[in-house]
């Protein structure tokens, strides 16, 4: 296994008809690395999810899941796979507790040592006081936490969460990163979609930018800010805006790397902001307010998916 | 080669943890044991209505020269019909709810558990809540003097093949299923059934287009075949019944787990 990617993907494709998801990408996910897909909506990223987790098939390229072909091997990776979906499908006919112990009967596990993983396990997510009721009375926090923890009933090599906090609070997401986090520290290797670039940085070592259907760009939090965005951002904003806003563009022009004009205000992408602040001034501009900020992944995805609105 | 023969076999304990999520939702609380005990007491409710109601206006019935109480010839087809609504409400209803709103089929086909084995599973699980009401039925019908002992023990593996012929058909039909108005299309379809397929009346009392078309239909087939061992006539006939059923089970499974893969699995 040392060595041996878990992820490996040359290629891969998926079709709906005419409509393609996924337009042939290339993946190398190493055993216990914690590997980001960041994109906008309907970039690819839970069809790709979806060929990993061996539950739908891909049109074209190779897929190889822990060494396993994901097209013949299905049942044998998914036995040692943990998948957390984006829309929660926990059992509402079950209790909490039967839920895990019901799923983890799926692995082919007897039966006492899924009642001992079920305990070990809403211990874990901090859910064993509500082990015997419905899962319907739950909060959205609980429940993600409860789609975790059956994900991991197997222990798998292989955690798959799409968009694990999508909807949630900032007190549990908080609590289900810190879960995660832990997950990664055992070894685990995660793999998530988020649209959250706070989400990403703060698990992700390694990620990739989907849009339409193609990695657009590869790389850690931090290597990806160095490549597609600079050090620093300065944020002015006009009196006048939007009107006036292409005009003092221009104006700013040259100040830094690279100008971004928006409705409300103008991003100056630069390497040292103090630097262009005193540009600004000297210029004889006069915004109505300044902020210079830390460049953010963020910034990376608006600049390489854009700002059109997807839905 | 040995893997891909080995991986398509279904497996015994993947298919009896998909049957162990309907253990778990009995012992989770008292809903769905509500819902598996109401099923059991429309075929009765007929049986003591129509069959010993309107039995005693009626007196005697002649089919195929045997004489016998009215009560008794609607008692096994009652029989035939508590089987197939057990495994009807379980492979409708619940299935189609299952696999169309909770994403419970979405969630177990991302373990090992492959589409064949949730079919075969729910179909079992069917088998077994219709034989629950057949069971008691036949209890019911031995103590009301409407069956011999003996030819009720004979009847039950006929009952448990009528619930696999609509449990596999009630499966198929969930996976076409649209939404909830088509289940009142359903309804009607099971109604007629009940009425026509000589639960109440034999099919020869009717014009024969009416009688060739209702011998295309499953209940018909079942109401014959368990009829027929309830009352102790066997015949070549019996063997027709129920090769037609088994038929029915077979291509309904094999068609729900088809369409299970690909709405699930594209």
């Amino acid at each position: 296994m040392a060595g041996q990617p878990l992820i490996y993907a040359r290629g891969l494709v998926k079709r709906f008809g005419e409509f393609t998801a996924v337009a042939g990408i290339d993946l190398d996910v190493a055993p216990g690395e914690a590997f980001g897909f960041l994109g906008p909506n309907g970039a690819g990223k839970s069809s790709t999810m979806r060929m990993i987790g061996c539950v739908s098939t891909p049109t074209a390229g190779e897929l190889r899941i822990l060494g396993m072909d994901a097209v013949h091997d299905g049942p044998r990776i998914r036995a040692r796979l943990g998948v957390c979906p984006q829309l929660d499908n926990l059992d509402p006919d079950l209790t909490v507790r039967e839920n895990l112990v019901t799923y983890a009967r799926y692995f082919g596990l007897s039966r006492a040592e899924s009642r001992r993983r079920a305990d070990e396990l809403l211990e874990f997510v901090q859910l064993r006081d509500r082990a015997g009721g419905k899962v319907e009375p739950l909060s959205g926090g609980m429940k993600r936490r409860l789609t975790i923890a059956r994900a991991m009933v197997n222990e798998p090599d292989l955690v798959l969460l799409d968009e694990p906090t999508t909807g949630l609070d900032p007190q549990a997401r908080h609590l289900l990163w810190e879960r995660l986090f832990r997950l990664k520290q055992r070894g685990t290797t995660l793999v998530l979609t988020t649209h959250y670039m706070d989400e990403a940085e703060q698990l992700c070592d390694r990620l990739v930018v989907m849009d339409g259907g193609r990695i657009v760009a590869e790389g850690s939090p931090r290597s990806l800010i160095e490549t597609y965005s600079t050090a620093e951002v300065v944020e002015v904003r006009f009196p006048g805006m939007p009107e006036a806003g292409a005009r003092y563009a221009g104006a700013l022009e040259g100040v830094g790397k690279r100008v971004d004009p928006l409705p409300d205000r103008v991003l100056v992408y630069v390497d040292d902001g103090d630097a262009a602040l005193a540009e600004i001034q000297r210029r004889g501009l006069e915004p109505s307010s300044v902020l210079v900020r830390r460049s953010t992944l963020e910034d990376v995805f608006l600049h390489l998916t854009g700002r059109t609105l997807v839905d | 080669m040995m893997t891909t023969l080995v991986a398509s076999r279904v497996s015994p304990g993947r298919v009896g943890a998909v049957i162990g999520r309907n253990v778990g939702a009995l012992r989770s609380g008292p809903s769905y044991w509500i819902v598996l005990l109401s099923g059991f007491f429309e075929p009765l409710l007929y049986l003591l209505s129509i069959g010993v109601g309107v039995g005693a206006l009626i007196g005697e019935l002649t089919v195929d020269g045997r004489t016998m109480p009215y009560a008794t010839f609607v008692a096994p087809a009652m029989l035939a019909v508590s089987a197939m609504s057990g495994a009807l409400a379980e492979t409708t209803f619940n299935f189609f709810f299952k696999l169309k709103y909770m994403k419970t089929f979405e969630a177990v086909l991302a373990t090992p558990v492959r589409p064949i084995e949730i079919a075969v599973g729910e179909l079992v699980w069917a088998i077994v809540r219709g034989s629950l009401y057949t069971v008691i039925f036949l209890v019911v019908m031995v103590v009301m003097g409407l069956v011999e002992p003996g030819w009720a023990l004979a009847a039950f593996p006929a009952t448990v093949l009528v619930g696999l012929a609509f449990g596999g058909l009630g499966m198929a039909v969930s996976t076409l299923m649209r939404g909830w108005q088509d289940f009142d299309l359903m309804g009607t379809g099971q109604f007629a059934l009940f009425l026509f397929s000589g639960t109440f009346s034999p099919v020869q009392g009717y014009p024969v287009g009416v009688e060739v078309l209702i011998q295309l239909t499953p209940l018909y087939h079942a109401v014959e075949l368990v009829r027929g061992l309830c009352m102790g006539v066997l015949g070549w006939g019996l063997l027709g019944h129920a090769a037609y059923l088994v038929v029915l089970a077979g291509a309904g499974v094999w068609f729900a787990s088809r369409r299970l893969s690909r709405t699930l699995c594209d």
